[in-house]
């Protein structure tokens, strides 16, 4: 055994050899990485002296979990892929998918009955567990209402797959009343119900729609032009402080200021394109990149018109369209118009409904203009623009108007955004801005609004659900807060995304037009565009 | 199809003391050519010719460092392009191209293609854009019009059944066809090809001829194209014009240039000391079918003009302009003419262009006619030369 060799022995080696070899390299690499990063730390001690802090239990930790999650893939993980593609030669037929066997019907029955229970024991967790496992057992409870709802989506997926943009549209507008309903029940009263779905209307709806609306205004520049645009940001805030000035000085009214805002950004549109229509690619990215920062440079330095960082507060609220106002104090407050309790609640789900709406007109155009000879030159401009030019589309005009119609939009959101806060300032519109308006329109998959409006879910949504991971802080100890490590799960959640989805959530492409039937076309023959 | 009968508009492009220099490098000195309306007009010569500057400096992308341009439409109106915009070439003057390395909209479909080609017509419909927005009749309308006659030109390129496919889908041929059915959409009045049949094998070459002559028949569009296939080129074109270094050494029906010892020179690449030997066997069979079968390697189509020529890039293919390098007696042809001299003295190397041109438009046009009457592609075999 010693002495002879056979060369199969070598060339093969069990998935146990290589599981427990691998697991070795990764842990090494694991170690080498984060030996800096975690094991130590710096700190201060009392008398403000900077220390050294050793973690080595913490690092062994991360390498010890690092090396079981690369021995099990190894060992069992990839066996199990490579089995997914063998056909049973008994049956001819293929093993059932992940998905059939990750959603059974016991296991779902047995999630609705950990909900029921928990939620039937909600009020004497604490009393029964103690308050560290009782936070485990929500945990839990959520986990099992996640798995209850993605198990009914996963049984009517045809179905959801098929009325998707329908299906989305309806649940939108009803989700106010649902939140509103499903907390006054929880709560036992109209009023708790009104109370409680401000964070779940405010933070969760309106802050994902605006980024819906910005990304999808920033899809026509990027997405269908193929334009790169790193400063969006800058209409966003010609937007914002176009209603913000003239709301407050003029006292005119949000609804005759947004479509002046649009205007306005929009004319700001046409100007950044004046000078950058001969660049491409790079160097657009660069000059857009650096108009963005001109337009926040000048809201902080002219402080005789914008009051510089400070920003601008007392932004007049939204009407009713001109019937009813949301200040208390005024006469026709909604509330006494319509003989009903005081509540902050009303103005935020009037701007849900408002921003909703504008997401739709968005969305409305966008797909109208994809269908007229407009859109279809935006497209075939990110495709070939010397070909563009030899079928004689004026490709200035169209990237021009590619611009205004995106800054359009733009300044629409800027314009909601102000009026939602009551207060701009430079702070809002910094580069980072852009660059998840960005990020989101390159997750979503150029070019497709339902990708965009599931990416801003995800990213937006994603980032605030984080905030809420209080449980954690039974796990590592009450000085851990979630929110700060969002943007590094954000961060690798997006490698992730963009190594399994190179071209996004939607990689394809509806065509405008067809003879015959319409098939998407796939985003292996699209291109990017070239700025 | 516009008659025979000669008069101003009879040219439907002048081309006129064209020159085009790239800093000190000429890539076409002094060129003077014309195309007449309703025919198919060949440009021709080896690589590195200028033949593709030529196409990018009458199709707006390159403006001409010196000459004139006209472009005389059907109805009487005439155009100079060297000083109409490059998108306003295709939209005024009617002037419609393809490209040597295929520049399709890939990732859109091949109806799509064909109504990108037709944005002019759809935005003016459109109200540009303000009223089809809101739905009014007029685009619908026009739109359905617009989808009609893509569809014409589906069934004319034999691509009806992939209409719903994206382009970069399409094999090589088919994107060719693409090519000129999406520039047939503009309703051009000259198209002008550049290497139509580069990449193409017999059967889709002989496809490709059949759409060129029904375009020229029943449309009544000129073309004016560039070609190494010479079996494509005797075989359609009325009237050749042959470039070398820039310059034009040869013009005329595509027998006359066939037989032009300064053209076979040109192709053939002969040494010095072989000239006279070449002048001996002009006319002679295998010299013919050296010259169709295709011209060697020095000075043949070299990988640039191969089936896949290279890479897309952002500047407008063509590698051979800046190429040239003319360097005192490179010019075959010119090499023939110092050799003899004696024996053939018209037609100098650096054409005089008035002259030359107004006679070999004199003498070409009888002999033009000649070869072209309708050839049926069936019966056309591939060595062309035996005619």
């Amino acid at each position: 055994m010693a002495v002879t060799t056979s060369p199969e022995r070598d060339i093969v080696a069990t998935p146990m050899q290589r599981a427990t070899r691998e697991a070795l390299y990764a842990g090494a690499i694991a170690l080498g990485l984060f030996v800096l990063f975690i094991g130590l730390r710096t700190d201060q001690n009392i008398s403000n002296e900077l220390i050294l802090v050793q973690r080595w239990w913490l690092l062994a930790v991360v390498v010890v979990l690092t090396m079981a999650g690369r021995f099990l893939y190894v060992a069992y993980g990839q066996p199990f892929l490579a089995n997914q593609k063998i056909v049973d030669v008994a049956t001819g037929l293929l093993p059932e998918s992940m998905a059939t066997r990750f959603f059974r019907l016991p296991y779902f029955i047995a999630a609705i009955v950990i909900v029921a229970v928990l939620a039937f024991l909600a009020g004497s967790l604490d009393g029964l567990l103690g308050p560290g496992l009782a936070g485990y057992a929500r945990f839990l409870r959520a986990l099992a209402i996640i798995y209850a709802l993605a198990s009914v989506m996963f049984y009517f997926r045809t179905f959801i797959h098929a009325h998707f943009s329908a299906l989305g549209i309806t649940a939108l507008a009803l989700y106010p009343i649902i939140v509103v309903l499903v907390l006054a029940l929880y709560g036992g009263s109209v009023a708790a119900g009104f109370q409680g779905s401000l964070k779940w209307v405010d933070n969760y709806g309106i802050q994902i729609l605006i980024y819906v609306m910005l990304a999808w205004g920033l899809n026509i520049v990027v997405g269908l032009a193929g334009l790169l645009d790193l400063g969006y940001v800058a209409f966003y805030a010609v937007g914002a402080y176009a209603y913000a000035l003239l709301g407050t000085q003029y006292g005119l009214s949000f609804w005759i200021l947004l479509p002046a805002a649009g205007a306005m950004a929009a004319f700001w549109g046409v100007l950044l394109g004046f000078p950058v229509l001969r660049l491409r690619g790079d160097y657009l990215a660069i000059v857009t990149l650096a108009f963005g920062e001109i337009i926040r440079l000048v809201l902080i330095n002219w402080r005789e018109v914008t009051n510089g960082s400070a920003g601008i507060t007392g932004i007049p609220k939204v009407t009713f369209f001109g019937l009813m106002t949301f200040n208390v104090s005024d006469p026709n407050y909604i509330a006494k118009v319509l003989d009903i309790a005081t509540s902050s609640a009303y103005y935020k789900i009037f701007l849900y409904y408002l921003i909703l709406g504008l997401c739709l007109l968005t969305a409305f155009v966008t797909i109208r203009l994809r269908r007229m000879p407009v859109g279809r030159a935006w497209e075939a401009l990110r495709e070939d623009e010397i070909a563009c030019r030899s079928l004689g589309i004026n490709t200035t005009t169209t990237k021009l108007t590619a611009f205004a119609t995106g800054a359009m939009f733009g300044g629409f959101a800027g314009s909601f955004f102000a009026a939602r806060q009551g207060f701009v300032s430079p702070e809002s519109f910094i580069f980072l801005e852009s660059a998840i308006i960005l990020a989101i329109v390159v997750l979503g998959g150029m070019g497709s609004l339902v990708g965009i409006a599931v990416a801003a879910m995800v990213m937006i949504g994603g980032t605030e659900v984080l905030r809420e991971l209080d449980f954690l802080k039974q796990v590592f100890g009450p000085d851990f807060t979630p929110e700060l490590y969002r943007m590094l799960l954000f961060g690798m959640a997006m490698v992730i995304v963009m190594l399994w989805k190179p071209r996004g959530f939607v990689g394809s492409r509806e065509p405008t037009a067809f003879l015959k039937e319409r098939r998407a076309v796939s985003g292996s023959f699209t291109k990017e565009g070239h700025g | 199809m516009s008659d025979a009968s000669p008069s101003v508009n009879d040219a439907i492009l002048q081309v006129e003391h064209l020159s085009m220099k790239f800093g000190g490098l000429v890539a076409i000195g002094d060129l003077s050519f014309q195309a007449r309306r309703g025919e198919i007009t060949a440009l021709i010569g080896p690589n590195g010719a200028g033949k593709t500057t030529v196409f990018n400096c009458i199709t707006g992308f390159y403006k001409p460092s010196e000459g004139m341009l006209t472009l005389n439409r059907r109805d009487g109106s005439s155009y100079l392009l060297e000083r109409l915009p490059n998108h306003e070439i295709p939209a005024r003057a009617k002037v419609a191209r393809t490209f040597q390395n295929i520049r399709l909209f890939s990732g859109m479909t091949l109806l799509e293609n064909l109504l990108v080609a037709q944005h002019n017509k759809l935005m003016k419909a459109s109200g540009y854009t303000i009223l089809g927005l809101f739905g009014f009749s007029g685009y619908r309308t026009a739109s359905a019009e617009s989808i009609d006659l893509a569809r014409h030109w589906l069934e004319k390129a034999d691509l009806v059944d992939r209409a719903d496919d994206p382009a970069g889908d399409l094999p090589y041929g088919a994107q060719r066809r693409l090519e000129i059915a999406r520039a047939m959409c503009t309703g051009p009045e000259l198209l002008c090809l550049d290497e139509p049949a580069a990449g193409l094998n017999p059967k889709e070459s002989m496809a490709l001829n059949a759409l060129l002559m029904d375009i020229k028949d029943n449309t009544g569009t000129s073309i004016l194209l560039i070609e190494h296939d010479m079996a494509v080129v005797m075989q359609i074109s009325d009237h050749v014009v042959v470039l070398e270094y820039g310059r034009k050494i040869s013009d005329g029906s595509p027998h006359a240039v066939r037989t032009d010892p300064r053209v076979i020179a040109a192709y053939l690449g002969v040494e010095d000391e072989d000239v006279e030997t070449v002048l001996i066997e002009v006319g002679d069979e295998d010299v013919i079918e050296q010259l169709d079968t295709g011209p060697d390697a020095t000075h043949g189509p070299g990988s640039s003009s191969s089936y896949f020529a290279g890479p897309v890039t952002d500047t407008v293919g063509h590698s051979e302009g800046e190429r040239v390098t003319v360097s005192k007696g490179a010019s075959k042809a010119g090499q023939v003419d110092a050799r003899s001299g004696a024996a053939r003295p018209a037609s100098p190397a650096e054409a005089k262009p008035e002259k030359p041109s107004a006679a070999k438009s004199s003498t070409a046009k009888p002999a033009a006619k000649a070869p072209a009457k309708p050839k049926t592609p069936g019966d056309s075999n591939r060595g062309g030369g035996n005619e």
